[in-house]
């Protein structure tokens, strides 16, 4: 095969969802025998790409060409036949079945179905890079990241030579990220073709000989790793130098508000998320929580707002005059009848905060509906709620008649942090809330949380960037595995002793 | 050929092509019909419209087809806009049907009427309350497949009402109950205005009038969107998922034997194990055609009433077997349910135009 | 005394139609699809079959070929069920219709179908026959084995059924085979529980849809034409198949989508459904009606107890009733 043609390339590729440009213009070679990182922030584009690459979708511009020639990627089973295999970000795996089954799934095979032959083979694959993969184990029963490594063996199985890793180590814990990365350059020796997916800089240069990044959905650059700097990436990342300029006010008279005792949660498979977990939030401060994501941020948020079962530990809240509540096995509408003004903007908006079919109006009342005797909804107040919030936070919609579902990204964030601020909270738990969002939203909600905390709300703060975290927030808690790493002030620390801290207990080294 | 979502469609151009999928459905039924019995496919049309609307009575006759088959849909309707799928109208409708013929035959004659009529509703009700709240209970508590379980509930209460027609067989080995209190007319509901089935078809419109306010403005309806929508949400919100399936199903089942109490002590007088003759299933369809809306309900279930009386004549008229009428409501709904994907749903020939995909936007992100 | 030799028998003819509606619903299951047509799907292969034979012994005059005399029926019955099939899949595969609605809309239509041409078949081909009794195509169709009869209670129970039993179990044998043990059962199974990692695997999910559906409501359509030809020899009366097709859909749960369990199961379906003429009961024709609800009170109670305990490999298809569009986001 010439090394000088690349395995992949791709040329002025565009993608539209409805109204929401996901890519465009978009150019990327691939070779063999490299590593490509593909960075970009949250939302970039990143995935739509290689789903495109993968047979997922069906680009609506631009032509892809392997090894040189032009072709037509209609589904996962010719970009199987061109020799790209993903591994996505969500496995896709049935879990009914055994790993062997899983990996012969979809395989054109002479003869019979000969499960013991495949069990031999993978058997083969998995000593060869050094995998740890039972065939005959079922998925249900699998760890997650013994879930990936089904996922890769099922690619390589399928004798793949240009592969794709859809943020491989966002599951993974540093220990396993060595391996998958030792596996990654076993691959990339043996003349494979490879794409990693990813944010994270210090595995851009930890990992790939090039770069390629995104932003926005548009294409920016390919660099060789080597020939670049943290600072020039991150530059192209984001548009411009990082300088955010997050107000930060002093706290006013910081009370704890909620304190946290040894808290405990399994997951309903058993799974421990949370460990011992132990803090405290004061009113008019904002604690920021820091992590690698799924190292429990969730299951903390949804304990204290009473979604999670509890296996041990308590959660008190404490009034002004120091009166103690506990909120350990009380429900959402438990909590709010003990005079607790809770509230939570979740990561899934569409998901579990909002409900996207139904319009403005209606996703204001779903906090207000209760109230009242009338056994009708009052439809006046939550009305001219939505008509202030759209007011206030400048969302773009039609109409406060518009199911939120048609809003984009940062507009729906509005629509959500808008409501769960109207109830004049005392504390505000948010997870991700500038996800997705550009620029300019991201500020409007930065000042509104901001605004918050001058009010002497206790807000909690889950973030993925930690420059954000380090000019918002008063205090930083870092989990690291469901355990608190250590809790940092916003104030003295530094990024890199936060990025310890994620992926070692306490950050030392 | 590419297939894409369709984001936003005008409700007249939705209504349109519905309509325009029933022109086609009763074309085909045309063609279908002069294939089978070579008879003329307009005379069959004139004498179906003759059937179902020729006389006073047969008008009467249609209308009360009407409310029972809205009532039963306006039943199932809470449940499904929960996402819960109650194909057990049948059962319910049955088992409300059985009670009713049990109070009435125990105690027709030794009670007042107004009791007797009151007891016969309570407890009509309060059996298919009972019958939808068990598939309910285990969805709630275990996530029992509900399709499935409501499913088999019919034929447990269909064979209950086999059971009892046996027993109450009169005269003995004819396997029929026959007129339940012929004589003393005892738990028979009062006919108004000397119009047998009046009190039946107000009855349908304060149901169709209540279901829609109940869904539309009430907080028990808004719960019900919400569940549907994302259980997620609805106990983010602290709503109480698991009872709202359950006391949802309550109200479902409830309504359906309401019906079976429609027809036992107003419309029939008597109970068969065909007494439901497949309502419940029609029911699905009805709600589901009008998109779950109780008004648009009225029109769907006039669809469906007006096919099979007018299917009733073709048959007596052209000595037909009856159920050719079956025949004409099926092609007519998968006429129907085909329609719906291109309400939701637009082929792009070709390569897509980007210009106009840009213009048309959609919900996706 | 309970008479086990006329017992079993019996129970054996009864569970050949819901052994047949059992797998061809499994295989369509499997595949993700709810068909709740299947009912429908049944009638249509019945009277298919009927009309076929009709036609067939009306134009000869009663000198029938057994060879044409069986192909005939059978091949109509395929064809009609296999349109029915088609039907669904366009449907609910191709325009992404609802499963319940287009199911229950095609029991509507299936029934009706049946009971039409059922009732109107006579007149329709003006005929001039009391009734419709395919006696002679019957006739081929029950024909036991030629030794059955001097192997006294042995062939009694193993041997007296007409081709169309065997092959019932064969056909449960095989589809629990080919869905267990084949690539082809792989990738069904996989659709049924999670279409877009089958998607993902590069197995086109329409076609195997459209396969497991088809063949599993000629599976099925073969259940109403044993009915009618074996079962009812021939004779073809409304609404007399009943609610089998609902049966054979709660013999899918009872058996936790296995044909292979459904050979035995649907025997004892068969049994719970005639019990009522072995056990004394004095008479008692109520009782009987109670007998039959049995098959159902116990599929609520299987579908009720492998809920309560999660074993994944007892539950049904996870994507079982869904549809699926690979740009859903």
């Amino acid at each position: 095969m010439n090394k000088d043609i690349p395995a992949v390339q791709m040329r002025d590729i565009r993608k539209v969802f409805g109204k929401v440009v996901a890519n465009d213009g978009v150019n990327l070679d691939i070779y063999r025998g490299e590593i490509l990182s593909l960075l970009g922030e949250n939302g970039s584009g990143k995935t739509t790409l290689m789903n495109m690459l993968s047979g997922i979708y069906y680009p609506d511009g631009g032509q892809i060409y392997i090894d040189g020639e032009p072709v037509l990627i209609k589904s996962p089973k010719e970009a199987f036949d061109h020799g790209i295999g993903m591994i996505h970000q969500h496995f896709k795996l049935v879990d009914v079945f055994t790993a062997a089954e899983n990996i012969v799934l979809g395989l054109k095979e002479e003869g019979k179905l000969d499960l013991k032959k495949a069990a031999a083979k993978i058997n083969q694959i998995c000593s060869t890079y050094g995998f740890d993969v039972d065939p005959n184990q079922k998925v249900y029963n699998m760890s997650v990241s013994q879930k990936q490594t089904v996922e890769i063996v099922k690619v390589l199985y399928r004798g793949a030579d240009i592969l794709i890793l859809d943020e491989p180590t966002a599951v993974l814990t540093p220990q396993e990220t060595e391996k998958l990365f030792k596996v990654m350059r076993n691959m990339k020796y043996d003349g494979k073709a490879i794409v990693i997916i990813t944010h994270k800089l210090h595995e851009v240069e930890e990992i790939s000989d090039k770069v390629a990044i995104l932003r926005k959905g548009q294409f920016i650059g390919q660099l060789i790793t080597k020939e670049t700097n943290a600072q020039e990436m991150t530059n192209m990342m984001v548009g411009h130098e990082v300088a955010l300029n997050i107000e930060r006010p002093e706290p006013v008279d910081p009370r704890p508000r909620v304190r946290i005792e040894g808290l405990t949660v399994r997951s309903s498979d058993g799974v421990l998320k949370l460990d011992d977990v132990s803090f405290y939030v004061c009113q008019g401060e904002i604690l920021g929580i820091a992590g690698i994501s799924g190292c429990g941020q969730k299951e903390l948020l949804e304990a204290i707002a009473g979604l999670q079962p509890i296996e041990s530990g308590t959660i008190e809240y404490i009034e002004d005059d120091g009166s103690k509540e506990n909120l350990v096995g009380k429900d959402p509408l438990e909590i709010a009848a003990k005079g607790v003004s809770l509230s939570f903007v979740p990561e899934d908006r569409l998901g579990m905060g909002l409900v996207g079919s139904m319009d403005l109006t209606d996703n204001m009342m779903l906090r207000s509906f209760r109230k009242g005797r009338s056994v009708f909804t009052d439809r006046k107040t939550p009305r001219k709620l939505a008509e202030k919030v759209v007011e206030e936070l400048e969302v773009s919609t039609a109409g406060i008649n518009t199911p939120v579902s048609k809003l984009s990204g940062g507009n729906v964030q509005k629509v959500l942090v808008g409501r769960e601020i109207a109830s004049s909270p005392t504390v505000l738990l948010s997870a991700y809330a500038v996800r997705g969002l550009d620029i300019n939203s991201s500020y409007t909600i930065y000042d509104l949380i901001n605004k918050q905390k001058e009010n002497g709300v206790a807000v909690v703060y889950v973030g993925e960037d930690l420059d954000v975290l380090l000019e918002l927030c008063d205090r930083i808690l870092v989990l690291c595995d469901g355990q608190v790493s250590g809790i940092v002030d916003g104030r003295e620390a530094d990024k890199n002793s936060i990025g310890m801290m994620m992926t070692r207990l306490g950050g030392d080294a | 050929m590419h297939i894409s979502k369709r984001g936003d469609i005008s409700r007249k151009q939705a209504w349109a092509i519905r309509i325009g999928a029933i022109l086609i459905a009763l074309i085909i039924c045309g063609i279908v019909t002069t294939l089978t019995t070579g008879l003329d496919p307009l005379g069959v049309y004139g004498t179906m419209f003759n059937g179902a609307f020729g006389s006073e009575r047969k008008i009467w006759v249609l209308f009360k087809e009407l409310s029972l088959l809205l009532v039963v849909s306006l039943g199932l309707t809470p449940a499904f806009k929960m996402k819960f799928w109650n194909l057990g109208g049948e059962g319910q409708i049955m088992i409300g049907a059985l009670t009713t013929a049990a109070i009435m035959i125990y105690l027709g004659n030794t009670l007042p009427g107004p009791i007797l009529m009151l007891l016969m509703l309570i407890g009509a009700v309060g059996a298919g309350a009972i019958w939808a709240m068990i598939p309910a209970f285990f969805k709630a508590r275990w996530n029992t497949n509900e399709t499935l379980f409501t499913l088999m509930m019919n034929y447990v209460a269909i064979q209950l009402t086999a059971y009892f027609i046996i027993i109450w067989e009169v005269p003995k080995g004819s396997g029929k109950v026959g007129i339940i209190n012929q004589s003393s007319m005892s738990g028979w509901l009062p006919v108004i205005a000397h119009k047998q089935y009046l009190l039946v078809i107000v009855m349908a419109v304060i149901v169709t009038a209540a279901m829609h306010v109940y869904l539309k403005y009430s907080k028990h309806g808004y719960e019900i969107s919400v569940v549907g929508e994302s259980q997620n949400t609805a106990r983010y919100v602290g709503i109480k998922v698991d009872k709202v399936i359950i006391r949802t199903l309550i109200l479902s089942g409830g309504i359906c034997g309401l019906v079976g109490w429609m027809m036992v002590s107003g419309t029939d007088h008597t109970i068969t194990t065909t007494l439901s003759g497949g309502m419940g299933f029609l029911g699905v369809m009805v709600a589901w055609l009008a998109q779950f809306n109780p008004v648009a309900m009225v029109l769907s279930s006039l669809l469906l009433a007006f096919l099979s009386r007018g299917a009733s004549e073709i048959s007596a008229i052209y000595q037909l077997n009856h159920s050719f009428g079956d025949i004409i409501t099926g092609i007519i709904i998968f006429f129907i349910i085909g329609s719906e994907f291109f309400i939701n749903y637009k082929i792009n020939i070709g390569k897509k135009d980007a210009e106009e995909d840009r213009k048309e936007g959609s919900d996706n992100v | 005394m309970f008479d086990l030799v006329s017992f079993i028998p019996r129970a054996i003819a009864q569970s050949i139609p819901l052994l047949l509606g059992c797998t061809g619903e499994t295989l369509s299951e499997k595949a993700g699809s709810l068909n709740l047509g299947i009912p429908g799907v049944m009638y249509v292969g019945a009277i298919s079959g009927v009309i076929g034979s009709f036609i067939y012994e009306q134009s000869c005059g009663g000198n029938v070929n057994p060879f044409i005399a069986i192909m005939i029926p059978l091949l109509a019955c395929l064809i009609g069920s296999l349109l029915m099939g088609l039907l669904f899949c366009f449907l609910t595969v191709t325009l992404r219709a609802n499963q319940n609605v287009t199911g229950l809309a095609m029991t509507t239509f299936g029934v009706g179908f049946g009971n039409f041409f059922g009732g109107s078949l006579i007149k329709l081909t003006g005929s001039e026959v009391p009734s419709i009794s395919l006696s002679a195509t019957s006739h081929c169709f029950s024909k036991a084995l030629p030794f059955a009869n001097d192997m006294g209670w042995i062939g009694k129970i193993f041997f007296s059924y007409g081709f169309l039993a065997y092959a019932a179990i064969i056909i449960a044998i095989v589809t629990a085979y080919v869905l267990k043990r084949t690539r082809v059962g792989l990738q069904i199974r996989a659709i049924g529980e999670n279409p877009a990692t089958a998607d993902a695997a590069g197995i086109n999910i329409t076609k195997y849809k459209y396969f497991s559906v088809c063949i599993g409501c000629m599976i099925a359509g073969l259940g109403g034409l044993y009915y009618v030809m074996d079962y009812a020899s021939g004779v073809w009366s409304n609404d007399a198949f009943g609610d089998r097709g609902w049966l054979a859909i709660a013999l899918v749960i009872f058996t936790i989508w296995r044909p292979n369990i459904a050979i035995f199961a649907s025997m004892l379906f068969g049994g719970l459904y005639i019990l009522y003429l072995y056990v004394p009961t004095g008479g008692n024709m109520a009782v009987k009606e109670l007998y039959k609800m049995l098959p159902y009170v116990v599929t609520i109670i299987v579908l009720i107890v492998t809920g309560m305990r999660n074993k994944k490999e007892n539950q049904p298809p996870e994507s079982l009733g869904l549809p699926y569009f690979r740009e859903d986001r």
